[in-house]
């Protein structure tokens, strides 16, 4: 099969790889038709995630036609169009079964599962695509996948419906949706938003879905902000405006009810503290740049919810814990439970309640992919969203 | 505490060792699972350093505690107690969860032969005795006196609350071959116990929740 595999900083490219075969009993095999690029799959791009060995087939948002199906999943069959969540879920565990799929306790391989309990204490689930830290399983940005634990993750999807149109359920719908339901709004909310990718995007619209009355979004890129515009958001551009007094204007004084920070710092995440002096030299570059993070924290009123999509791997410095705590402020967080949200967001898009297409920028075979990367890194503004076809 | 941790961790000689065994990952990253595993050594589970206190005796073929490594973990698993015991009493079969255990022959009631992988490719033998068995509740194993690494292990099963399915708690006790310069270098092909109990409860867990063991692998020769 042909696949996109990462080989280092800025290096990926498209090879043939032996076809997966099914290897446990309720694995199956996807013939993949549309997969996506995420903003996190930059991260690994830029060689910013460790745990990354040379030859990983990246690519965690994925769909496709069933072609093979192990002994053990008796409820997909061959020729089914699934749609398959970025986190791998058992469905068994004591975490899976309270719904809080992305942290499955099983999914992750013994050997790989180390790292993240040493480094969080606990585990985490094991993702398509995404670094050894999760698995190291092999992603989706290829022609074939194998799909582990698949009679929890993969969701049929009708004929109906377009690959365009469902193929974000793999990842950014769930997590935009998520996002806002760790906001916990109420009639009369503002929420802010910070950053407008792809997850900022769909949580401008999962919030104003959850009745929330205004919907303020904060970036910097022109394209973005006019998408977050369309979708009924107000807009803060933060390269022209001091974003917590336009804040304070827009809310009579009290502040944003809720703030979504779907910027995320990977990049200096993952400073372990036993490379201090890399740590550090890594946080200065970082301060030199606004902090999504410390200044939705600051400008939340007080009582007020942090909800946290943007992907952090490890510490950061200067969190400002007194804001939080003398605000009294909640902070919710975690990779997205994509199982959970599944059918309902499914629901929506066939009742043309969520429009999934409108920030697919590009649309490219999965040969070119390693052009698709750059255009996305280099090009931010106008390479909102890329959508590989096989 | 964490930095403390791992400034003390840099500066000890066998956290660098430690890493060589995941050479392939981030030399930061392997770092601190290095210190991470190291500490564990130094400070065993509090669970297990009582089972020292307490001086238990389980054989004659028991390791000396004084020389001795010993490693507890406690797992929960979503399954009762009775089906978890009954397929760890079937020794047979715990080569299906225990990795670096190659094969167990089961001779009689108590007693069974173990091969086991050591460093370096190596393998041995040695002959195990079951020194407590309780259905349900506890089974515990000793290695008889000529082995070549004295071992012991004790595996307890407890109702955990509020229907969570069974504490599962290991405590292995071994003298590791060779003295500290073997732990070294058993550490660095990662056939450390401490690891390994982590891993092989890890997998005994994914067995008995899922009805398989989680691979990464995208064919079956890899896995």
């Amino acid at each position: 099969m042909r696949a996109l595999t990462w080989h280092g900083k800025r290096d990926v490219r498209v090879e043939t790889l032996p076809d997966p075969e099914i290897v446990n009993p309720r694995d199956i095999i996807v013939r993949v038709t549309s997969t996506a690029i995420c903003g996190s799959d930059l991260h690994l791009y830029h060689g910013m995630i460790p745990a990354m060995m040379p030859g990983d087939v990246l690519g965690h948002e994925f769909m496709g036609e069933v072609v093979e199906v192990g002994r053990g999943n008796t409820s997909l069959k061959k020729g089914d169009r699934v749609v398959v969540p970025f986190v791998i879920a058992c469905g068994a565990c004591f975490h899976c079964r309270k719904l809080q799929y992305s942290s499955c306790e099983n999914s992750n391989p013994a050997d790989t599962a180390d790292l993240p309990e040493t480094v969080y204490g606990h585990q985490t689930a094991g993702l398509f695509g995404y670094s050894h830290l999760t698995g190291g399983y092999a992603g989706g940005q290829a022609e074939l996948v194998r799909v582990p634990y698949s009679d929890v993750g993969p969701i049929v999807v009708p004929e109906d419906l377009t690959d365009d149109e469902v193929l974000f359920l793999s990842d950014i719908l769930p997590t935009g949706w998520m996002a806002a339901e760790n906001c916990q709004i109420e009639e009369g909310d503002t929420v802010a938003v910070w950053g407008c990718g792809p997850v900022g995007l769909f949580a401008i619209q999962s919030a104003l879905l959850m009745g929330a009355s205004q919907v303020i979004a904060i970036d910097h890129m022109p394209t973005r902000l006019e998408l977050a515009q369309r979708l009924g958001a107000k807009v803060i551009d933060f390269s022209s405006a001091d974003v917590y007094s336009a804040l304070l204007d827009m809310t009579g004084g009290i502040g944003p009810d809720a703030v979504i920070d779907a910027v995320g710092m990977e990049s200096h995440g993952f400073a372990f503290d036993n490379i201090v002096d890399y740590a550090k030299q890594m946080l200065m570059l970082e301060s030199d740049r606004p902090s999504a993070l410390r200044q939705a924290i600051f400008a939340c009123r007080a009582g007020g919810r942090v909800s946290i999509p943007g992907v952090y791997g490890g510490f950061v410095d200067k969190f400002p814990i007194g804001a939080v705590m003398e605000k009294g402020l909640t902070i919710r967080s975690g990779q997205t439970h994509v199982q959970k949200y599944l059918p309902r967001l499914l629901d929506m898009i066939r009742e043309k309640k969520i429009d999934t297409t409108f920030l697919i920028s590009h649309r490219m075979p999965l040969e070119d992919a390693a052009e698709a990367y750059r255009m996305f890194s280099d090009e931010p503004d106008t390479t909102t969203k890329v959508v590989l076809k096989t | 505490m964490f930095s403390h941790r791992h400034a003390r961790g840099l500066h000890h000689p066998t956290a660098k060792q430690g890493g060589i065994g995941l050479l392939a990952l981030l030399a930061g990253a392997a770092a601190v699972w290095a210190v991470g595993s190291l500490i564990s050594d130094i400070k065993p589970s509090d669970s297990a350093r009582k089972e020292r206190q307490k001086g238990r005796r389980i054989g004659s073929g028991a390791p000396d505690e004084a020389k001795s490594a010993v490693v507890g973990r406690t797992v929960t698993i979503h399954r009762p107690k009775a089906e978890l015991y009954d397929a760890w009493r079937d020794f047979a079969r715990l080569p299906e969860f225990l990795e670096n255990v190659e094969s167990i022959a089961v001779l009689d009631e108590t007693r069974s032969r173990w091969t086991v992988t050591g460093p370096a490719g190596t393998s041995f033998e040695f002959f195990s005795v079951i020194t407590e068995d309780r259905p349900g509740e506890v089974i515990a194993w000793t290695s008889e006196p000529d082995a070549d690494v004295r071992n012991s292990g004790r595996v307890e099963f407890r109702d955990a609350p509020g229907g969570r399915g069974t504490e599962v708690k290991a405590t292995i006790a071994y003298e590791p071959p060779g003295g500290p310069l073997g732990q070294i270098f058993a550490k660095m092909l990662q056939r450390e116990p401490g690891l390994q109990v982590r891993r092989d409860l890890k997998r005994f867990k994914q067995l008995m929740e899922t009805g398989e063991i989680a691979v990464a692998a995208s064919r079956r020769a890899e896995s």
